[in-house]
């Protein structure tokens, strides 16, 4: 039985016909349930403070090798048991490394649930870390940082955070090569056990799922995990906003960024739905201008990213050499006008948009375990869909433009990678 | 869960799925038309063609399309193979209407010259994003190679040069011969509205006139031959190699199916222990693809340079040891509770559904339901894979290699 508190159990219901469960354990892991009883699946998202901003400077890519090593056998099981167990119980599964948090998902047949997580409670408390896999371990994470040098966009948006976002936000999961040649097994251990730790974990789970059952088996696996204190992150302001990679490529590739505010802020929504005028859908701005009318590039967006504590919108483009100064020229010039506000029915068509996407993720137990963890870590509670969809109501073209007008698209951070720099309007700071 | 279908006079087909439990409902067209159907002087049609749907109608300009499907709150695409090209959009099941009376005009394009020449400068730039990125067109080069004159050889984007010189009006022709009714099936799956999906496509489409679309279906005999294209610039080395398989009519499809989770899925799989886990590759996979007439498996690796000549030795080893010695109880065993898994997760959104039932009425004419599927893996034995590994063995295959080796092998 899991020594819950009753006091920190809550349930919530809505119209659209969902129940979130929450419960935090003594030792700080929080448990979030969503039962969705038309569905057969079961799926659970786990994440835990392993995240690539828990590096030093030196180290770049230890949150991979740590999350790679965990996944080589664990409690009783070997790499091949492990993997073999969790094969047989047909669970589709992943595991990432992000900013703040790592972790694994997964989604199966629901009696599948409970043994899969007996098995990821032995992966976050047991992991054996073997000596033996360090080397194989090793040449995985190398390989995948090898295989981001091929890739244009995403080097591009890479050097974008890197410039854009606070260090160490701005690094990425992949890790430095010097690094990664070097980490040794005991930085391993030292990472993991310091890190993989239940305050500031979060489990979640949505799908065909019994609350009292899940509770029950999370606090008989979990509620003995002990805690461990870290000290707080020290940041580093950013300092250049101008990046430019050579790359011997068709295209130019073009990532822009600027400062928005994060979920939590009262004005996230009125930030969201600025981002949407620009680039939701096909009828958004940034597609028809850069890409319908003018037939500059195939892909163009603008998405609204966020940390804890605050948020910026990041766009990218990628078109051949000779147009690429028009396309960033064009983008910029999206973005500025942006602040000259946005009309109704631009907003109408966005909230269309979001309606049907809430409903249709009640259809997939994976995006809601996901989402609520991710809900979970920006607020420190879940907002319900009818929370979500009431926000979303409240929103007009006024309330869009007032916040647009106190927060108007500026001081870009801009990065470019193709075979020459373009210029950057003097006019944009 | 309701199957239903109906065909109109001019031989449009209907078919739905209707599942009153959904919360959404998907709809979309699928056209049996794509790369392979087309010729020498239209190379990359059919795909261009998709984008050009997009473009207006007679009633629409191209932005309104855009606004209407944004209006209804839809999420929407296209995509266009070497089988077919498909329409398609999830919405609420209030909007099933709109929807159906959205898409039935865009099938029905004004394809105008000016939008043609616009939309031409996109494809460009489509087909320059894809030699920018892994496999730089390499998969285009596979195919060529594999097949060579038979039509399963082309290229669905077709080259920067046949895009360049394609004129309108041979769109306009293609379009004319391959948007016949009698070869486009209008599918649904989730909360449908039947009889009015029936009435819809009545009004919206029947007047269109029907006109012979044939589809060459010999059946495709591969070569066995490799290739290297030096890309020095790459920093990794990647491998595609084809081999020929089961075809969508097929009944040991579903064994090909589940070879290629035994050897070449992302865990658990032969690929995945003398590959993946020890780090030799940065991926590798094997999969099947059930075409009308023809299917293939394809494999696909990327790793180290340093290492590639070591890791199509062990891939050819895997092969030859599979087709020598066959597949374990334990390994199938596995590999259809994957499955299964699988195919219940995909089957619980209507999206997933829409896909599978418009692909099994475009090939089989036939309506599968989630348990026809699982009951179909779990009655595979051991023998249906050895026997699938005889009459198509990996070995044989054509294998090109691209980045900064100058000789692989």
């Amino acid at each position: 039985m899991a020594p819950s508190n009753p006091a920190q159990s809550q349930s919530t219901s809505s119209k659209l016909a969902q129940t979130i469960h929450t419960h935090t354990f003594p030792n700080g892991l929080v448990l979030l349930a969503e039962p969705m009883r038309s569905l057969e699946s079961a799926a659970f998202t786990i994440r835990v403070p392993g995240g690539f901003v828990n590096e030093t400077d030196d180290r770049g890519g230890l949150g991979v090798m740590t999350a790679e090593m965990t996944l080589r056998g664990a409690g009783e099981r070997d790499s091949r048991q492990f993997v073999d167990d969790l094969d047989n119980l047909g669970v589709e599964r992943g595991d990432s490394v992000g900013d703040a948090l790592a972790g694994y998902s997964g989604a199966t047949l629901a009696k599948n649930l409970l043994p899969a997580l007996r098995i990821y409670a032995d992966v976050l408390r047991r992991a054996r870390l073997p000596a033996d896999e360090l080397e194989s371990a090793r040449m995985v994470a190398l390989q995948e940082l090898s295989g981001v040098d091929d890739e244009p966009g995403q080097k591009t948006m890479q050097e974008l955070r890197r410039l854009h976002y606070p260090h160490p936000w701005g690094r990425r999961s992949q890790g430095q090569r010097e690094a990664l040649e070097t980490i040794t097994l005991d930085e391993i251990e030292t990472f993991y056990h310091r890190n993989y730790r239940p305050n500031g974990a979060i489990i979640s789970v949505a799908g065909r799922i019994d609350w009292a059952e899940v509770r029950d088996a999370v606090g008989e696996l979990f509620a003995d995990w002990s805690a461990v204190d870290v000290p707080p992150l020290v940041e580093k302001p950013r300092t250049v906003r101008r990046g430019f990679i050579e790359h011997d490529s068709n295209q130019t590739h073009i990532g822009v960024a600027y400062d928005s505010v994060p979920y939590s802020h009262p004005d996230y929504f009125q930030a969201w739905g600025a981002v949407g005028v620009l680039s939701g859908g096909m009828s958004a701005r940034l597609f028809t201008e850069v890409r319908e009318k003018r037939g500059l590039c195939y892909t163009v967006s603008a998405s609204q990213t966020t940390l804890k504590d605050r948020g910026s919108v990041l766009a990218y483009s990628g078109t051949t050499a000779e147009r690429a100064q028009e396309t960033l020229d064009v983008m910029l010039g999206e973005l500025i006008r942006l602040a000259d506000g946005i009309e109704d029915h631009e907003l109408t068509r966005l909230k269309a948009r979001i309606k049907s996407g809430l409903i249709m993720q009640q259809e997939s137990s994976g995006s809601r375990s996901a989402s609520m963890t991710r809900d979970w870590y920006l607020l420190g509670r879940v907002r319900t869909l009818d929370e979500i969809s009431e926000q979303v109501d409240a929103l007009s073209a006024a309330t869009i433009n007032a916040y647009l007008k106190k927060n108007p698209p500026r001081d870009f951070t801009i990065v470019t990678l193709g075979q020459k720099p373009l210029e950057v309007p003097g006019a944009v700071s | 869960m309701q199957f239903r279908k109906q065909t109109l006079e001019n031989g449009l087909q209907i078919i739905a799925e209707c599942n009153p439990e959904a919360r959404s409902t998907s709809v979309g067209y699928f056209v049996r038309t794509g790369a392979r159907d087309e010729a020498d002087d239209v190379a990359g049609v059919s795909h261009f063609l998709e984008h050009m749907m997009f473009k207006g109608t007679p009633t629409r300009t191209a932005e309104q399309v855009n606004l209407e499907f944004d209006q209804l709150g839809a999420d929407y695409n296209a995509f266009t193979s070497e089988e077919q090209t498909v329409y398609y959009a999830s919405i609420l099941p209030e909007y099933q209407g709109r929807t159906v009376e959205l898409l039935s005009d865009m099938l029905r394009p004004s394809l105008r010259s000016e939008d043609f020449d616009t939309e031409k400068k996109v494809i460009i730039e489509e087909i320059r994003m894809y030699l920018d990125q892994p496999p730089y067109g390499a998969d285009d080069v596979v195919r060529a190679l594999h097949y060579g004159n038979h039509p399963l050889g082309r290229s669905v984007l077709g080259t920067v040069e046949s895009i360049e010189q394609l004129p309108v009006e041979k769109m306009r022709a293609y379009f004319e011969s391959r948007y016949s009714p009698s070869n486009i099936i209008l599918a649904a799956a989730g909360q449908v509205d039947f009889d009015a999906l029936v009435n819809d496509a009545q009004r919206y489409c029947g007047q269109w006139r029907d006109l012979p679309a044939p589809r060459d279906l010999t059946k495709a005999v591969g070569a066995n031959r490799s290739e290297v294209l030096h890309k020095p610039q790459s920093t990794q080395e990647y491998v595609i190699q084809l081999a020929d398989g089961p075809a969508a009519a097929d009944a040991d499809r579903y064994a090909a199916k589940i070879l290629t989770v035994v050897l070449g899925d992302d865990s658990g799989s032969r690929f995945f222990w003398e590959l993946i886990d020890p780090g030799h590759v940065e991926s590798a996979s094997l999969s099947h693809h059930d075409g009308q007439g023809s299917g293939a498996f394809v494999c696909y690796m990327a790793c180290d340079p340093e290492f590639a000549n070591d890791n199509l030795k062990r891939i050819r080893d895997i092969y030859a040891k599979v087709e020598a010695e066959g597949v374990s109880e334990t390994e199938l065993a596995q590999a259809k509770s994957k499955l299964n898994s699988r195919v219940v997760l995909s089957g619980e959104r209507p999206r997933g559904r829409l896909f599978n039932i418009g692909r099994n009425w475009q090939d089989r004419r036939e309506y599968r339901t989630v348990q026809d599927d699982l009951t179909a893996v779990d009655r595979i034995t051991t023998a249906d894979l050895a026997a699938v590994l005889k009459k198509y063995p990996l070995s044989r295959n054509t294998t090109v290699a691209v980045g900064p080796l100058e000789t692989v092998g």
